[in-house]
């Protein structure tokens, strides 16, 4: 087996593939991870921000059946698996880009499994927030959408910088499993080749390119988090 | 003036109501320094919340300036609290801002131009004496420093009012008498009501001009700090000037000893040996049956419960001696008085 792997034959219908389809795939992922992810937060942030806020005695109380609604709907789509739930936005993938497979029909899918997801991440980051900063932020004035965009979120900053990286390699992760309906990227070339095909050294080449993107990821985000965190010394 | 009229706060907990104030009354006059001194759980911080509603009292009224705080909409709230603004025991600074954004949060909340509002930023620091600090970080500064930061941005909107929760209780004695000496310089030079929310005697004598004692969500006695504290008539007025418990500390040595209590408010005191110089220069010798005396800085704070034999003569002579120093109170007490 291992001979037959790196037999001069299929090194170099490797190396073929990988030297010409590879540098698309990886651009590819990389776009729709960021893309997706951007989404994401877009959609999770609110929602993330409101968990906290809209609670009873939160700064933004709202009604109690709406924050129940919210609740649900999150762990709803939260548990659907990914597989499952590429499946099931397939009309609302073919509403909004026109088809549902190709990579940019991947973005769907991926959005809706990621705003859940990055809500949750949001909510717990926002928690994190010192209460008596909040009660301070009150003691001088500030109204509820004040002190969402000048206390929670930035005193939160550095935590949602981390979570949100855990959320990108999560997304890198799910956007390698749309290579089943057709999304693009390493994903598909290692479903393609390894899995149908039976190039496992193509796969194996795949599946070390998608552990270093987590790496590259995971590096900077986690970077960023500490140098923006104002609250650690000796910097 | 702030008038606080019938305040009643109670809690609902899974163990059931808590009353936390109960019918509060108090008067404060503008320019005031005003103490509210209490064992922890007796209510001040509900108190003072009440002030600002930040907690919303069950009945009663809070007047300030003859505006009615529980009256107004949410709208209004805010901008009422621009006037009454707070400082807290755990500073409350925004860790990922640096010192003069955080003077200047205040401002931003009111709409004020970046420009105007960093120039006033500037300002205060200079109030606070922590101009270099600019651009450093809430984690990078010592406590006492902290707290400078948070006055400067308390004192930021140019308030009417400062309320002080437990302003100086995270802080070392020297570093709280510093941030004391600053809050009785903020009011004496800009004319700013200070109400201090304290469980720390001494922080009430070095800087209060009239005090309120809280006792389980009540105010059992009120007035003047020396002649509360020279006569506490309430038992927990006198828990808290004598907290070893006066009565046990006592020993009375013959049958015709007096006693008077001295009281030391911030007196230039140490480095005079006070009561042997009593004895050298008028032949009075006074026995300490209790003492509980602290020096912060140059000045004494605390009490003394001397005993003097000798008859009418010696107490006289004694409560004429001592009170020629500045900051001293000395009043004679009977023995069940104490």
């Amino acid at each position: 087996m291992i001979d037959k792997l790196f037999s001069s034959e299929t090194v170099a219908e490797a190396w073929q593939v990988i030297s010409t389809q590879f540098p698309q795939a990886i651009w590819e992922t990389v776009y729709v991870t960021i893309l997706a992810t951007a989404f994401s937060v877009i959609i999770g942030l609110p929602l993330g921000v409101l968990l906290v806020a809209g609670e009873k005695g939160g700064v933004l109380p709202l009604p109690s059946w709406l924050m129940h609604v919210l609740n649900v709907v999150i762990n709803l789509l939260r548990s659907v698996p990914f597989l499952i739930l590429m499946v099931l936005v397939f009309p609302l993938t073919r509403l909004i880009v026109g088809t549902v497979v190709g990579t940019v029909a991947s973005i769907v899918p991926l959005v809706i499994a990621g705003f859940p997801f990055v809500s949750r991440l949001v909510e717990s980051s926002i928690r994190e927030v010192n209460p008596n900063i909040i009660e301070m932020a009150q003691s001088m004035g500030a109204s509820p959408f004040q002190i969402i965009v000048k206390v929670m979120i930035p005193e939160s900053f550095p935590s949602l910088l981390s979570n949100i990286t855990i959320a990108i390699t999560t997304i890198l992760g799910y956007s390698a499993m749309s290579g089943i309906i057709g999304g693009g990227g390493l994903g598909k070339i290692a479903m393609n080749y390894g899995y149908y095909r039976y190039k496992y050294l193509i796969m194996i080449a795949a599946v070390i390119l998608l552990i270093i993107l987590v790496q590259v990821f995971q590096s900077i985000g986690t970077r960023a988090a500490v140098r923006s965190d104002k609250r650690l010394k000796n910097k | 003036m702030i008038e606080i009229k019938n305040l009643t706060k109670t809690f609902t907990t899974a163990d059931g109501t808590v009353e936390a104030l109960k019918n509060v009354s108090l008067k404060i006059e503008d320019g005031d320094i005003y103490g509210i001194i209490g064992m922890s759980g007796a209510g001040k911080s509900t108190l003072v919340r009440c002030i600002n509603m930040l907690e919303r009292p069950n009945s009663g009224s809070v007047i300030i300036d003859g505006c009615d705080m529980g009256l107004l909409t949410q709208k209004q709230l805010r901008r009422e609290r621009r006037k009454i603004t707070m400082i807290f025991q755990g500073f409350n600074l925004l860790m990922q801002r640096n010192c003069l954004s955080n003077i200047c949060f205040p401002l931003e909340l009111d709409g004020i131009k970046r420009a105007d509002a960093r120039a006033r930023a500037y300002e205060l620091l200079d109030i606070v004496g922590l101009s270099d600090k600019a651009k450093a970080y809430p984690a990078q500064l010592s406590g006492g420093q902290q707290q400078r930061i948070a006055i400067a941005r308390a004192l930021a909107t140019n308030p009417k009012v400062l309320l002080c929760d437990e302003a100086t209780s995270a802080l070392d004695p020297t570093t709280t008498h510093s941030v004391l000496e600053l809050i009785g310089d903020i009011n004496r030079k800009l004319g700013i009501t200070v109400i201090i929310i304290t469980h720390q005697m001494s922080v009430v004598e070095s800087v209060c001009k009239h005090v309120a004692i809280l006792d389980d969500g009540r105010i059992v006695e009120s007035g003047e700090v020396g002649e509360v504290f020279a006569h506490p008539k309430s038992a927990a007025a006198r828990r808290l000037v004598f907290p070893e418990g006066e009565g046990s500390a006592v020993v009375v040595n013959s049958s015709d000893e007096r006693f008077i209590r001295v009281v030391f408010n911030g007196a230039h005191a140490t480095g005079t040996p006070l009561i042997a110089r009593m004895a050298v220069e008028e032949g009075i010798e006074a026995s300490i049956a209790y003492a509980s005396t602290k020096s912060i800085g140059e000045k004494a704070y605390g009490s003394m419960l001397l005993g003097i034999t000798g008859g009418e003569d010696n107490v006289r002579g004694a409560i004429q001696y001592l009170q020629k120093t500045p900051d001293i109170f000395v009043q004679e007490v009977t023995l069940n008085d104490r």
